[in-house]
């Protein structure tokens, strides 16, 4: 009887690992991907360079002389001039002139402060809350903020109470508005979306029937249509000049909107939870509230994070249609700024402006969720 | 009644049809306080389908189950009386993936019973301990290997003090080597008096602890036997042939 040695472990043959290797299997692994590549390379070949060219080397920074936080940053003598800023390159002085635009809208010059605590107050959030992570009282603190926050926000940004001037909502614009629109869409819409799913798959037929006919007519239609009804079809049922603010009801329309998609990305997650834990929840007693809140619902929206923020992200995209209806959202600002006379036809440095700081919030939205995914991955933790 | 002990579980003329198929077909049985029953059978004879009546995870159509002197009926307030008097183990454990095991020995205690968190602790511990995996108490269910997972499942369900335990196959989703450390555990429950009712196809376990075997074909009852006589003296031929197959290797 042959008795077998103990193996030794090595490293992988030097032919398998390294650059050329990768490139072989990625780029190159069969004549098709080799045009693929080829084609693609002369893509980027023919796009960028005119880009870059545009954006950076023809381009003008002549913005003056810059107060950085209280740093003065001499970038030319004079700002410059839609005049003299050349039709070759991008204009970044226009985007910088009407930066307080594209950022507050017609938000009051002396109330600035207010916004920027809103958005200081938000980053703070995102500290807080993995400070707080394994701190004794952390339901508590996660609670108090949940009802302090936005509250805080309202009275800052909106004024009025007594305490500070009121700004009434049709000078709400830019990035603010975007984001104000997006952020209350998407908190309000999670909830219901929420309860919608459950009682999709609810036992009680009228719930049932009620989930499932909302979430049918609401994702059949477009979200234009439901901005357009919310704004101006529905204000022909009220009473004349007693109907309420224009961007509420947007808000509205938006939040149903959107809670009939997470309804569905939901649904999918409680459908991918196997039946032995409803089985094993109910066996232990659980009542049906207990059932979904500590057992199915952690596991379903667990499994739905990539989908949630997938969704959450077209809605954001989304809420640039707002224009239509006579709110001046970041996006909406691009035509609104380049028809000013001084600065007429500088659309393309909007365009790519907005698009710039679009990437940069929804990447962030995106590689935050991936985080998300891992640190709530218990299943397969080792 | 016969006997002097009362009856835990009354079952009589039980009917149950999944749309058309009749699966179970008047069930009689009654279960005297501490039994343990063990009821085996070829798969889809309505063995798990019985006892999942028992605590209502099964809707029936007809006949009566009495648990503890309480009749089950759709009032979701007495299904879960009954269920935290009946706890049940699972042939895939069931355990919940997102808590560690401490948390899922606990959930009942806290939120069903009303218990402390400290006291709900102990006893989680203790139960661990008894089932011989207390160091493993902060990690995941799927960190642990298919016996420890069962043996965390047993533990959850005595976590509630129930009087009843209900084992649907237990063993029958685990590695060869890993059954006999859920079947020690098992056999120390019932040499404690609890009451359990176990669908299992360990024969050897049947022999050693049951006081009453049933064997089911069918949707029905086919013979109800102590063990002595269940193994050697098996009246139905569908018995001897499901013995025969069974016991020849």
């Amino acid at each position: 009887m042959p008795v077998f040695d103990q193996q030794e472990t090595r490293k992988p043959p030097v032919s398998q690992i390294g650059a050329v290797v990768w490139l072989k299997t990625n780029l190159f692994s069969s004549w098709i991907n080799s045009i693929l590549t080829f084609a693609s390379l002369y893509l980027l070949y023919i796009m960028i360079p005119p880009l870059l060219n545009w954006m950076i080397f023809d381009a003008s920074f002549s913005f003056g002389t810059v107060n950085f936080f209280g740093f003065e940053i001499k970038f030319s003598e004079e700002m410059a001039t839609n005049d003299n800023c050349g039709r070759v390159g991008a204009c970044w002085p226009y985007i910088y002139e009407k930066l307080y635009m594209y950022t507050y809208g017609f938000y009051p010059r002396t109330e600035t402060w207010r916004p920027n605590t809103v958005f200081v107050l938000t980053g703070l959030l995102f500290v807080i809350i993995p400070l707080v992570k394994n701190y004794k009282y952390k339901n508590r603190v996660t609670l108090s903020l949940i009802i302090f926050y936005p509250l805080i926000s309202y009275v800052l940004i909106a004024g009025g109470f007594g305490i500070l001037a009121p700004v009434p909502t049709d000078q709400w614009g830019g990035l603010l508005l975007t984001l104000i629109i997006a952020s209350v869409g998407i908190i309000v819409s999670f909830p219901i979306g929420v309860l919608l799913a459950l009682g999709r798959q609810s036992n009680l037929r009228i719930i049932k029937l009620f989930s499932t006919l909302f979430i049918e007519f609401i994702r059949a239609v477009p979200l234009i249509t439901i901005l357009f009804m919310a704004s101006f079809v529905l204000p022909l049922f009220l009473e004349s000049g007693n109907y309420f603010d224009k961007l509420l009801r947007a808000l509205i329309g938006i939040a149903l909107f959107q809670a009939a998609y997470f309804a569905e990305v939901v649904r999918g997650g409680l459908q991918a939870i196997p039946r032995g834990q409803y089985e094993a929840a109910d066996a232990i007693g659980l009542s049906y509230f207990q059932k979904n809140v500590l057992i199915i619902l952690p596991q379903a929206l667990k499994i739905s994070i990539p989908n949630i923020v997938g969704s959450s992200i077209s809605l954001f995209k989304d809420t640039t249609l707002v224009l239509i209806i006579g709110l001046f959202d970041m996006l909406a600002m691009v035509n609104l700024t380049s028809n000013d006379p001084y600065w007429l036809g500088r659309e393309p440095e909007g365009f790519v402006f907005v698009t710039m700081v679009m990437w940069a919030i929804l990447y962030t939205m995106s590689r935050y969720s991936r985080k998300l995914e891992l640190r709530f991955n218990t299943e397969n933790k080792n | 009644m016969s006997d002097k002990k009362t009856n835990i579980i009354e079952i009589s003329e039980l009917n149950k049809w999944y749309g058309d198929f009749h699966a179970l077909k008047n069930i009689n049985l009654e279960i005297q306080e501490g039994e343990i029953i063990v009821v085996c059978g070829p798969s889809g004879s309505g063995k798990s389908t019985l006892i999942r009546c028992v605590n209502f995870l099964e809707k029936f159509q007809e006949g009566s189950i009495l648990v503890s002197g309480t009749e089950l009926t759709d009032d979701a307030q007495k299904i879960r009386k009954i269920r935290s008097e009946v706890s049940m183990v699972f042939q895939h454990f069931n355990l919940f993936p997102h808590l560690t095991i401490l948390d899922n020995l606990t959930l009942a205690p806290i939120w069903v019973h009303n218990e402390t968190k400290e006291e709900s602790r102990e006893k989680a511990l203790k139960l661990l301990d008894r089932v011989g995996i207390k160091d493993q108490a902060e990690k995941y269910p799927n960190q642990l290997s298919g016996g420890q997972q069962q043996r965390v499942a047993i533990a959850r369900s005595l976590c509630t003090n129930p009087k009843i335990m209900l084992f649907d196959e237990p063993t029958s989703a685990l590695d060869p080597e890993m059954i006999s450390e859920v079947l020690d555990v098992m056999i120390e429950l019932a040499r404690e008096g609890i009451t359990m009712i176990c669908v299992t196809h360990e024969m050897g376990f049947a022999r050693k602890v049951a006081n009453r075997i049933i064997f089911m074909d069918d949707g029905q009852i086919v013979e109800e036997n102590d063990p002595e006589n269940f193994f050697n003296n098996a009246e139905s031929d569908r018995l001897q042939l499901f013995l025969d197959q069974i016991l020849t290797h």
